[in-house]
């Protein structure tokens, strides 16, 4: 073309980011890989072929990780990790400021390679992902250096091991390695397959920052090489990935006694009110569906309209996505890049075939090869397979929504709850609406926004854990001092019964009543001597059902201002206090020790406790780097089940209800099992102390039944246990259904009258939201 | 589209009012208070946009060339004299050096008009005879449109009188900022028909109106009106054209143009002297509004100093070597 030609066009042309020295390094590095152990680059071996996703063409070979490499890798970890954590907050900020400056330094490398192996456009590595990643090894940086003085009761892990995805590598890798290394733990990660080129780049700036060996290491591979990592001697896995890997992993993971963050799919909503600037929400959508080609995990793939402006909204969506440019990642003014992998394009391609709906292709100039067209189908209801299953794509669904109410029912109605964005300029909508969507992180009048000191995660089966923020750091370091282990609390025998003046009636407590058990079986408790001391009911699994639901249906207390929380507490404190001695006396006779009083004054303590705490744990303001603020909000989790302490019949139930009905959860208590009767006579104050129906529900029975009934109820979104039988592993296993936390004793002992541990129930009690609320006049 | 070319087939780049005029419409008010305007979003994507769009080699080479030919170039100070605008206007005729419009292709390039003064108008017209560039002056009482209304209706009409093809009105802020929407489309619909036949741009001195959406709302009631042009200011004010009031003012276009099937021009003002920024508002035009609007009856910059960034990016672009502003004549 002519400049005459252009002049009357207006084409854009062809931008293209030079290649060369990306290209140059990997040919530096012999175009073979091997791994990166204990500070040093491994011999290539057998392996794979690393492609560009836009062109076919191979540009490395990387090596499959025996289980000998892994081995090894995680040996070099661990041989590390005393030296590195000894080093202290402040030597190892060093480090993390180093490799900041190292990752800034090779902006421009990173990003070109990032594309040259993802398929990302250039504008997104080079404008978002390297700057993220550069971010957060800053972020993280200023944390290893306040972790002496402020976390001085936390330690690190140990050796983690990490799994990153494919979408965003090196920002993965980032989100993952700062952290962990800030906290005094070394790393075994384990980048994608389809992208490890510049996990291996930054393999070589830690030889550049003088990083101590085996800090880091990297092994490439597939899947079998993250199971590898997952079985291996670790003391935490961190995950970012697919649910159903995510849900594999749990499993694997279960009672083993290690740290787990699982950071997994999503189906993010986008809802758009009447009052919202439309043209800006059409544009934020192609940045939530469209921004890396939609292959994020939390994409808002999922658009929900306000009706009376649903057709001119798509009319105007489409005039927009026609405007997209699709093409050569390396193109400077590329929107969308090319799909990962020809596999991940067929994935897409066969959800898509066969929708219904209307569908929608951006009209713009389609290039050969793994790419995949800007789509929108719209149309739909909650109950088209594509409204509620991953797509990874660049596709959006649609439907449409009439009242804010059914904005909030629509947009929960989902297993994942990663992300959401809200569109309003009614400061009254976008802020009632925004606490109330099922989500990790959402946006109001925004979409995608991310920083290292914002925590990200998700609720549901989206995962658990958070990444950035002091939530985040929390998930790599755990509590000083070695806990003691904990032996199986026996119940007494016995076979003498004397009579009672009247005959007493336990039964269970269950929505505000009292319950006879499903079963209608009870067991008889005995003293010490043998004499017996009344029956308690035996719950079963229809018990545990009855118990959830009436924990859902108690949602009110949630909604409850914290203020009346703490008086229900208070007052519940109150009336247990007035019958102290009775409790005392029961508990001395239960467990034929002496502690009774003790332990009821230590359970009024801590209701006094959790009703202090109940307005004071409150969340704080992120510093991010935006006019606005972003909330990170202590939300409760929902409905908590929990396996209650066999040693102390009642100070063991209260420690765990307190802090969990404070944060504004319901719960479903399982009661000692071997010393039930306290939980019991327990209710009567409950009755007495204004506590709504279904807040508190109270089981008795085995723990070793009840447990998997409750770890598997999908209904149930975290699970906690303190029972004296070896239940962890099955509670973790059976957790993995929908993917609900839990935290869970490992077989040790805590010890309720005395811990100083109120921070670490209410985190347990508590998800972190973080709500995005950018603002301007 | 069959551009009406203002001089034989020489130059194709003067294509005028190939488009019906915007007749305006009733005032709606349903509409005017339903335009929302996100600050932050719309500033995300003013400041993501240069990112995403990118010209190189011969295409910046024909867009830079684009800009020139959609500049109104401007004199606008209280020493201008006729020997001052005659400079001006022998630089609008030829505004980069003969051998570089050689080298590119583009003889025969000229700005798209020269914008004037009232008392300059004379002057403009006799330097730019034959040419067919249009004068455009600017009227109302500007800056400030403060002076008797008779007073500007009858600056418009005298500077028609005077042949000014084009005028560049301002608007009375204070209207936008009491929420006066019906004053502020009487005062327009007036300005509108004192022009007759002359095409009348609509300054909306954006840095005074406090929000975007005063802007968009502005856009709307002044399209209403009547504007053949919405422009972003005086260029007296301290704050001018940025991106995010172009986004603002260009989707409100944009809709009116949906609604009514009528196109209104846009003209940034102030503040643009760099060739780079005038490829990225060129590339955000092309984004919300699409090419047609890449010409200059639909797009105009107001500036004085970005053509003489652009002419050094030009010599670059023909010779490889980095230029200097003396080796470009002065305007």
């Amino acid at each position: 073309m002519t400049i005459k030609e252009i002049f009357e066009s207006m084409d854009y042309g062809p931008a293209p980011e030079s290649a060369g020295d990306a290209l140059a390094w990997i040919v530096d590095q012999g175009s073979r890989f091997g791994h990166f152990i204990d500070g040093a680059f491994t011999e290539p071996g057998e392996g794979f072929d690393s492609r560009n996703p836009a062109t076919g063409e191979v540009l490395a070979t990387l090596t499959q990780a025996t289980p000998e490499d892994v081995d090894t890798a995680v040996a070099a970890a661990r041989a590390a990790q005393p030296a590195w954590e000894a080093l202290g907050g402040p030597g190892r900020a060093r480090y993390l400021y180093a490799l900041a400056r190292l990752l800034q330094k090779h902006a421009r490398l990173f990003a070109v390679l990032e594309t040259l192996d993802n398929g990302k456009p250039i504008r997104e590595s080079r404008d978002i992902d390297i700057p993220l990643a550069q971010r957060h090894f800053y972020y993280h940086a200023g944390m290893a250096q306040l972790m002496d003085s402020e976390l001085p009761d936390r330690q690190a892990l140990g050796v983690c091991g990490q799994i990153v995805p494919w979408n965003f590598p090196l920002l993965m890798l980032s989100w993952k390695i700062a952290p962990a290394l800030a906290t005094g733990n070394t790393v075994v990660l384990k980048p994608a397959e389809w992208t490890s080129l510049t996990a291996l780049l930054f393999a070589d700036i830690c030889q550049q920052a003088g990083l101590p060996k085996g800090v880091v290491n990297i092994v490439t591979g597939d899947g079998a090489v993250g199971e590898m990592i997952t079985g291996a001697d670790v003391d935490k896995i961190a995950f970012t990935g697919s649910t159903e890997v995510g849900r594999k992993i749990r499993k694997a993971t279960a009672g083993r006694g290690i740290g787990l963050t699982l950071e997994l799919g999503g189906k993010s909503p986008y809802v758009v009110f009447e009052d919202a600037d439309l043209d800006s929400a059409i544009e934020g959508l192609v940045d939530a569906i469209w921004f890396n080609q939609g292959q994020v995990c939390c994409a808002g793939s999922r658009l929900l309209v306000q009706e009376g402006i649903a057709e001119p909204f798509y009319d105007r969506l489409r005039a927009r996505m026609d405007k997209l440019r699709i093409g050569n990642p390396l193109d400077k003014c590329i929107d969308v890049g090319a799909i990962v992998d020809p596999e991940q394009l067929r994935r897409i391609e066969g959800m898509v075939s066969g929708a219904e709906g209307t569908v929608y292709r951006a009209n713009c100039p389609m290039p050969e090869g793994c790419y995949y067209p800007p789509t929108l189908i719209s149309g739909l209801s909650p109950a088209s397979p594509l409204m509620q299953e991953e797509i990874f794509g660049p596709v959006l669904v649609s439907s449409t929504f009439r009242t804010p109410a059914e904005a909030v029912q629509l947009a929960n109605n989902t297993r994942y709850g990663l992300a959401a964005s809200v569109w309003s300029e009614n400061i009254n909508t976008a802020l009632d609406v925004a606490p109330q969507l099922a989500a990790g992180v959402v946006w109001v009048n925004g979409t995608n926004m991310f920083d290292a000191a914002a925590g990200f995660g998700g609720v549901r089966e989206s995962g658990f854990g958070r990444e950035g923020g002091w939530e985040g750091l929390r998930a790599y370091t755990r509590a000083r001092g070695e806990s003691a282990s904990l032996s199986p609390v026996e119940a007494f025998a016995g076979d003498s019964a004397e009579p009672q003046p009247v005959d007493r009636t336990a039964k269970l407590y269950v929505g505000g009543k009292q319950a006879r058990p499903d079963g209608g079986y009870a067991r008889s408790i005995y003293d010490r001597a043998g004499k017996l001391i009344g029956q308690a009911p035996i719950a079963n699994r229809k018990d545990i059902r009855n118990a959830v639901e009436a924990a859902r249906g108690a949602g009110g207390w949630g909604k409850a201002t914290a203020h009346n929380r703490a008086q229900v507490l208070y007052y519940i404190g109150e009336n247990l206090s007035a019958r102290s001695g009775d409790f005392a006396a029961l508990i001395d006779r239960l467990t034929g020790g002496n502690g009774g009083a003790a332990e009821v004054e230590a359970s009024v303590n801590r209701l006094f406790s959790a009703a202090a705490w109940a307005d004071k744990f409150d969340g704080g303001v992120r510093s991010v780097p935006m006019r606005g603020v972003a909330l990170a909000m202590n939300e409760p989790c929902g409905v908590i089940g929990a396996l209650c302490a066999d040693e102390a019949p009642l100070l063991g139930l209260v420690s765990v209800m307190a802090p969990a009905i404070a944060m504004g959860n319901r719960v479903v208590l399982v009661a000692s099992e071997p010393f039930p009767l306290a939980a019991l006579d327990f209710y009567q104050v409950l009755e007495t102390s204004d506590v709504p129906g279904g807040v508190v529900n109270i089981l008795t029975g085995s723990h070793a039944e009840l447990a998997p009934t409750l770890a598997e109820h999908m209904d149930v979104e975290a699970v906690w246990s303190f029972s004296s039988t070896d239940l962890s592993g099955t509670i973790e296993a059976a957790s993995a259904g929908n993917l609900k936390r839990t935290w869970v004793n490992d077989g040790r002992a805590r010890d309720w009258l005395d811990g100083d541990d109120a921070r670490e129930f209410l985190e347990q009690a508590t998800e972190v939201k973080t709500v995005w609320v950018p603002y301007g006049a | 589209m069959t551009p009406v070319t203002a001089k034989g087939d020489k130059t194709a780049q003067l294509p005028q009012l190939q488009d019906a005029r915007n007749p305006g419409m009733l005032l709606d008010m349903d509409w005017v208070r339903a335009a929302r305007a996100n600050r932050s979003a719309i500033e995300r994507r003013a400041a993501t946009l240069p990112g995403r769009r990118s010209v190189k080699k011969e295409f910046q080479a024909a867009w830079l060339a684009r800009a020139i030919s959609c500049i109104d170039l401007t004199t606008l100070a209280g020493d201008d004299t006729p020997g001052r605008v005659a400079r001006l206007c022998a630089k609008a005729r030829h505004p980069v050096r003969a051998d570089l419009l050689e080298a590119l292709g583009l003889d025969g390039l000229t700005v798209g008009a020269v914008c004037v003064y009232h008392d300059m108008i004379g002057p403009a017209l006799s330097a730019l005879q034959g040419s067919g560039i249009p004068v455009a002056a600017v009227s109302t009482g500007f800056p400030a449109g403060l002076s008797p209304f008779r007073l500007r209706v009858a600056e418009i009409e005298e500077s028609v009188q005077a042949g000014a093809q084009e005028i560049d009105i301002v608007i009375s802020r204070r209207k936008v900022l009491t929420g006066d929407w019906q004053g502020l489309y009487d005062e327009m619909r007036t300005f509108r028909a004192a022009c007759g036949e002359a095409h009348v741009k609509a300054i909306l001195a954006t840095g005074e109106l406090g929000t975007l959406q005063n802007v968009a709302r502005a856009s709307l009631v002044c399209m209403m009106a009547g504007a053949d042009f919405i422009k972003t200011s005086t260029g007296k004010e301290s704050v001018n054209a940025t991106l995010p009031v172009s986004l603002v003012m260009m989707r409100a276009i944009r809709a009116y143009h949906e609604a009514t099937g009528y196109r209104v021009g846009y003209k940034p003002a102030g503040g643009i002297s760099k060739a780079k920024d005038a490829v990225t508002y060129l590339s955000l035009v092309k984004e919300e509004l699409g090419d047609r609007w890449l010409r200059p009856d639909l797009f105009r910059f107001g500036a004085s100093s970005l053509l003489g960034d652009i002419e050094r990016q030009l010599e670059h672009h023909v010779t490889g070597a980095y230029s200097a502003s003396w080796r470009h004549a002065a305007g």
